[in-house]
């Protein structure tokens, strides 16, 4: 958080610190959790984020929040069929969770609403460093949520779907994952919604067994009138793998931040993301990254298409500790600039202690290429479908990669609604 | 079908005008081979008929069926029959080879006024074009001509001009790049395509290919010019001779 007083508080913030005074009581959570929610709304009261901070400077927060809706109890809306066909469907209802739930094999979930009050939670509540603004905005408002715990050795026959889904006003959620030593399981994170204006908060928070293989999906597709802060959080333990992929499709005002940290030998993460940005919106992807013990990998590749008055953002910061030798971390940042007035900015990172690593970032901004469309034109294909299909390929690639045949083609299945009504 | 009256073409970026007043008829039916040194004018040629954009007509007309076709853009010329087989496949990651052939052969048909082919027919048609030319269909399975050899590049090539089924097909020194095996597996597939109603366009440096496609007409291009046409005969003559001799006479 910034930690200068601000000299006047904007609606958003005076919003915010009225809305917890009246949420208080209705706040589940253990006396711990409630001690957390009192240091987060004070960070609150310090003031939003704003591009004087060097990890939001391209997201101006207390500028772009400009209002917060209220908290709209009675709304309705319903679970959505899942992305991955026959996947588990765990819903998160305008903030609630769900009574009933399908029974999945090898795994126990808890309502998070129960679960803050049995003494476990508080700990994860800590925010990450003196600028974690939606992890103070989540910890002081959260209600509900999922724990989902993969027992060890569980290889997961059906993808597991969590859906966060708003139907306006602000909804605060949190998904705590445990995934067993040597478990397997394909996790899908929904967020989308139906509401008129609102303020999601969603924190993920997700450890990884030993020699664990998961693979998380986020697939963000807010409408344009939605503010959705959003944080994803693992630590990937010994001979663990995490690929992690993240779509943003939709949200008027978008922060998706990635904290990873690798916490035993052998641990290799994957993040693949794909922007999609059109009309007037402002869409941020921040991750930060520690190889914290030696002989861990990484690859980040994030590709994004630009249209409208879009403005996107993505800032990765790899940070390899002092004694995580034979780090081996490679990142790319490519966007597809498609109009005039979008924007697109990048910012790598290294933070390198460790002398005997291989770490490398590129990022590349640049337009349909015109070889490439003369080639598709010179087939017969007209020039809006040829540009189609160039766009669509760009981001493609980045899905292909995931070399898993039902994941490939449900996501391109999203990316084809993307592009019908944006294209 | 294709004639092309007093063409003045230049490079929109530099102005540098490479076409230079060039006159050609080529009738259905014909085969004409266009020859003439590096630097003539020959793959521009291909590329103003395919409707690049990076060259500007200042002069003259191309009739395609006693149409100008110089207002029409590249998909517009393609669904009205022109196909340019290019000497240098574009490689484009992450369109599927197999989509972009639905969606090309598709595009045409729309514009026909057919129906999209069914799956089923489409895949048979392409299964049969592929053996046709000793194509794997494991190739037809990645992202457009990515990862392909050159003489695969060419094959797929005709491979798409083959299911396009054009009526003009103007083909850019597809023999570069070939091996013996290979000319020959292309060349038969080029031969299969004659027919009463369809023209060819072979630009080539060399009387090799000309030996398995015999050509009707063959046209010497030099400087931006058709500066001597024959039949195939000039072919050999070039072949023995060089160009010198004939840029000789025309000067």
């Amino acid at each position: 958080m910034n930690m200068h007083a601000q000299p006047q508080r904007t609606l958003a913030e005076t919003a915010l610190i009225d809305a917890f005074g009246e949420r208080l009581s209705l706040l589940p959570g253990d006396g711990a959790v409630m001690v957390k929610r009192d240091d987060a709304i004070e960070a609150i009261k310090h003031g939003l984020p704003t591009r004087r901070v060097e990890s939001w400077h391209y997201t101006d927060l207390r500028r772009l929040l400009t209002s917060v809706p209220a908290f709209e109890a009675g709304a309705v809306v319903k679970a959505l069929a899942p992305v991955l066909e026959g996947s588990a469907v765990l819903p998160v209802l305008n903030g609630v969770s769900q009574m009933k739930l399908p029974e999945i094999d090898g795994v126990t979930v808890q309502r998070l609403s129960e679960k803050l009050t049995d003494g476990s939670v508080a700990p994860g509540l800590d925010p990450y460093g003196s600028d974690d603004a939606i992890g103070a905005l989540n910890t002081a408002f959260v209600a509900d949520g999922y724990f989902v715990d993969i027992a060890d050795g569980a290889e997961l026959e059906k993808p597991v779907e969590l859906q966060n889904l708003q139907a306006g006003g602000q909804s605060h959620v949190r998904l705590l994952a445990r995934v067993g030593a040597g478990a397997k399981a394909i996790v899908v994170e929904r967020q989308a919604g139906e509401g008129d204006e609102a303020l999601v908060s969603s924190v993920s928070q997700l450890v990884i067994g030993d020699g664990a293989e998961v693979t998380w999906l986020i697939v963000q597709e807010q409408p344009d009138t939605a503010t959705h802060l959003a944080q994803f959080k693992a630590h990937i333990g010994k001979d663990a793998k995490l690929t992690l992929f993240v779509m943003n499709a939709g949200g008027r005002l978008v922060r998706q931040e990635v904290v990873v940290r690798t916490t035993g030998e052998g641990a290799d993460f994957k993040l693949r993301g794909i922007n999609l940005l059109a009309g007037d919106t402002h869409t941020d992807v921040t991750m930060v990254l520690d190889h914290a013990v030696p002989h861990t990998t990484s690859t980040e590749v994030i590709r994004n298409v630009v249209t409208g008055k879009a403005r996107g953002v993505f800032q990765g910061r790899i940070n390899v500790h002092q004694y995580a030798q034979k780090t081996n971390a490679k990142m790319a940042c490519n966007t597809l600039l498609l109009s005039d007035d979008g924007e697109f900015s990048t910012k790598p990172e290294l933070e390198i202690f460790a002398d005997d690593v291989v770490c490398g970032h590129g990022a590349t901004v640049t337009e349909i290429d015109h070889d490439h469309l003369f080639y598709l034109m010179a087939r017969g294909i007209d020039e809006k479908s040829a540009r189609g299909l160039l766009v669509k390929a760009f981001v493609a690639e980045v899905i292909e990669e995931l070399d898993d045949e039902a994941l490939v083609e449900a996501l391109e299945a999203r990316l084809d609604g993307w592009f019908s009504t944006h294209g | 079908m294709l004639e092309i009256k007093n063409l003045h073409a230049r490079i929109v970026d530099d102005g540098t005008e490479i076409i230079r007043g060039l006159n050609l008829s080529v009738k259905a039916g014909e085969v004409a081979a266009i020859m003439g040194p590096n630097g003539s004018g020959k793959s521009t040629l291909s590329y103003i008929l395919a409707g690049r954009e990076d060259y500007e007509v200042t002069e003259g007309d191309i009739l395609y069926n006693g149409q100008s076709i110089l207002e029409m853009d590249p998909a517009e010329r393609a669904t009205a029959g022109i196909f340019l087989a290019f000497q240098y496949p574009m490689e484009i990651p992450g369109v599927a080879t197999m989509e972009f052939l639905k969606v090309a052969m598709n595009e045409q048909r729309k514009a026909r006024g057919e129906e999209p082919l069914k799956v089923p027919e489409f895949l048979k048609r392409v299964k049969e074009a592929a053996a046709s030319l000793s194509m794997d269909m494991n190739m037809l399975k990645r992202p457009l001509n990515v990862g392909f050899s050159g003489g695969e590049k060419k094959r797929a090539e005709i491979l798409q001009m083959k299911l396009l089924e054009p009526k003009l097909c103007v083909l850019d020194e597809t023999d570069s790049g070939l091996d013996i095996d290979a000319l020959k597996i292309v060349s038969d597939g080029v031969n299969a395509l004659r027919s009463p109603d369809r023209a060819i366009v072979l630009i080539t440096h060399y009387q090799r290919l000309l030996e398995h496609i015999v050509p009707d007409t063959v046209h010497v291009l030099y400087r931006g010019q058709v500066i001597k046409s024959g039949d195939k005969s000039l072919a050999l003559d070039l072949e023995a001779n060089g160009y010198a001799g004939v840029i000789g006479q025309a000067a």
